[in-house]
């Protein structure tokens, strides 16, 4: 309780844009207000097709409602502010880049592969350092986990330089 | 009642599930949600008997496997046993680990088959009265439901209320149903179809627990042996088992309530076991009453949460909107239709909601010092899988790398709501009941002829309109009462 309160001080001698409550606020209705602005592209029914009302409306209102809870949360937290978050560890962004290497390599080289280079990268840098159970992790239970998905499921993974020496 | 269940390929379905149920709720982090949205592509090979009976019992013992690392280690395996924590630790660290997993195994036995019980009754009432139900009172019954969402857990009503208008707003993602035309398609042509609801629960649970856990890879647990699980002696039962009645009415009521699940009927039932108890001072110092009021009433809400879910299409908590979509994947529309065109498919879940409490109690008693030891698999390997199970999973349902994608991108989004207080079960209510909201509202207006006060002409509708009051005014006096009580 004591810390939270500690968190929270700090965070009020910190500048507006500084805080997260006000980025975070910043984040949504930016996001809201470019959906907004999309929703003015959608297509327009004509009367006689027109179920209730038009397909745009409710996703406008939608990000009104939000937009408006928004500014609330934010009005909210100037009288009670947020706590300061920590600051994430080095391991988090690893992880989290590891993400963006399986989207480019499933996209380019190949799935399975993708599935192998995350789970083993992820381990070690989560700080598994022996050669079997990083193995394991990422050779030995993805092939169980393709072959089960196959056989049981009748899957058909994407093509890619692994995948098809194995189809073939 | 159960003769469905009667086939060895039923109990073979019903013990791997509790078993596996067991598992889930034991690991930090997983749950039954999450083991719910990652086993429902392996579904697909059983009838939908079998499916749902299969995702009913790991709701059942995933909601009970949590109390074991709840007792243990001081972290709820599940967030519904998150008041578990608050005893059944410093009772452990008294040197009673099996006294407080005894408590919790027999509590959380009878709340879930007092659940059950309510389930047999009430659901085919509720689905008696849905009959009376047309367009507009299904669209004031969702408004209530995702009002519910207000007061689900610890954390802000307007941020939890953000994330299920974000929920809503994701399930209008791609061709409109009624005019097909495009919306937030952006030229993807993968997203004319909409986006699933499985990537996003894998996203938002599994893929967002990674990144939390990448985040925590040097905290040490600290882990209390676990010699053998005793029963409750005579004295623990006369001290409880008002409690252990009281909480179970609590927990399947709060579970009949639209969106509120285990979680919110724990905390509940934690907080009025200590209400009614003789020694409230005893209460987070290891009191046996507060893990019976905790546990009776988590497992209660599973049978609860069933009913709206079975009987009109509204989950009752997260994993019921898991079950709800495996319904609908196997082509059973939940409803009242369904009690009177397939009672034996129900029945069956009745039965084997029954079974899976009955298995979890010997599962639990037997098995506990076992299940405590797979807490010992450490995160560096047992992330990485999920991770693999979780990409192949996703991408099973339809073949489609793009889905794969997707869960990633909420897996990172869910991380951070979840950084900033934004809870993520708000937005998989909202996407589930994002169609049913917007097409009873399109349908009441052209039945109303576009004149929206004819909603408050319908008193079943209106009686749902006032609730929905109640619901958003709910949090605001209860955290007056706090601040009350704080003063």
């Amino acid at each position: 309780m004591k810390n939270v309160q500690k968190q929270k001080r700090a965070n009020k001698s910190l500048p507006f844009f500084f805080k997260d409550e006000f980025r975070v606020s910043l984040v949504i209705i930016l996001i809201s207000v470019a959906l907004l602005i999309t929703t003015f592209t959608f297509d327009i029914v004509p009367p006689i097709l027109n179920r209730g009302i038009q397909p745009a409306t409710f996703p406008k209102a939608l990000l009104v409602l939000i937009i408006v809870m928004t500014l609330l949360i934010y009005y909210l937290a100037t009288k009670n502010p947020w706590k300061v978050e920590k600051k994430l560890p080095r391991s988090f962004f690893l992880t989290l880049s590891s993400f963006v290497v399986f989207v480019v390599v499933s996209k380019t080289l190949d799935f399975f592969l993708a599935i192998s280079a995350l789970s083993i990268f992820v381990s070690y840098c989560w700080g598994e350092k022996r050669i079997f159970y990083l193995l394991l992790v990422g050779i030995i239970f993805p092939i169980i986990v393709f072959i089960f998905f196959e056989t049981i499921l009748g899957l058909r993974f994407p093509p890619g330089i692994i995948t098809n020496i194995y189809y073939s | 009642m159960m003769a469905p269940l009667f086939s060895s390929k039923l109990l073979l379905v019903l013990f791997f599930g509790t078993l596996f149920g067991l598992i889930l709720g034991v690991l930090p982090g997983l749950g039954p949600t999450t083991g719910g949205a990652l086993i429902l592509p392996f579904t697909m090979t059983l009838d939908p008997l079998s499916a749902i009976v299969l995702l009913t019992s790991i709701y059942c013992a995933g909601t009970y496997g949590g109390a074991i690392t709840a007792v243990l280690i001081n972290t709820p395996g599940t967030p519904a046993a998150a008041a578990t924590c608050l005893d059944g630790y410093p009772l452990a660290q008294k040197g009673e680990a099996g006294r407080a997993l005894g408590m919790a195994t027999v509590s959380s036995t009878v709340g879930g088959i007092f659940s059950v019980v309510i389930l047999v009754f009430f659901a085919p009432i509720l689905a008696q009265l849905a009959y009376e139900f047309g367009q507009p009172e299904y669209f004031a019954l969702a408004i209530f439901g995702l009002t519910m969402l207000a007061s689900i857990g610890e954390g802000s009503p307007i941020k939890n209320l953000i994330a299920g208008a974000f929920g809503i707003l994701i399930s209008t993602v791609g061709k409109d149903f009624m005019t097909s035309i495009d919306r937030f398609t952006f030229g993807i042509n993968e997203l004319t179809e909409g986006i699933g609801f499985i990537p996003v629960v894998v996203g938002l649970f599994a893929m967002s627990e990674m990144l939390t856990q990448s985040t925590l890879i040097n905290q040490v647990f600290n882990r209390i042996a676990l010699k053998a699980i005793k029963l409750p002696s005579k004295d623990d039962y006369k001290k409880t088992w008002k409690t252990i009645l009281r909480s179970s009415g609590i927990g399947s009521f709060i579970g009949v309530l639209p969106a509120e699940g285990g979680t919110v009927a724990s905390l509940i039932g934690y907080s009025e076991a200590k209400r009614f108890s003789k020694n409230p001072e005893e209460f987070g110092k290891g009191s046996i009453e507060g893990i019976a009021g905790a546990e009776a009433a988590n497992n209660a809400a599973t049978g609860g949460a069933m009913v709206p879910t079975l009987a009109l299409g509204i989950p009752g908590s997260a994993t019921t909107a898991v079950i709800l979509t495996g319904l609908i994947i196997h082509g059973v529309r939940p409803g009242p239709d369904l009690f009177r065109e397939q009672p034996d498919f129900l029945y069956g879940i009745f039965g084997a909601m029954l079974i899976a409490n009955i298995l979890f109690f010997i599962f639990g008693f037997f098995g506990a010092k076992i299940f405590a030891r797979i807490t010992l698999v450490p995160n560096k390997i047992l992330w990485p899988m999920i991770f693999a199970v979780s990409v192949c999973g996703t991408y099973s349902l339809n073949q489609s790398i793009i889905d794969v994608w997707i869960m990633l991108f909420f897996g990172v989004l869910g991380f951070f709501m979840r950084r900033y207080g934004f809870s993520v079960v708000p937005v998989i209510i909202g996407l589930i009941l994002g169609e049913l909201v917007e097409g009873t509202l399109r349908q009441s207006l052209v039945i109303f002829d576009g004149n929206w006060l004819m909603f408050f002409t319908r008193p079943i509708a209106l009686t749902f309109f006032i609730l929905s009051l109640i619901a958003l005014a709910f949090p605001l006096i209860r955290s007056r009462k706090i601040k009350k009580n704080n003063d």
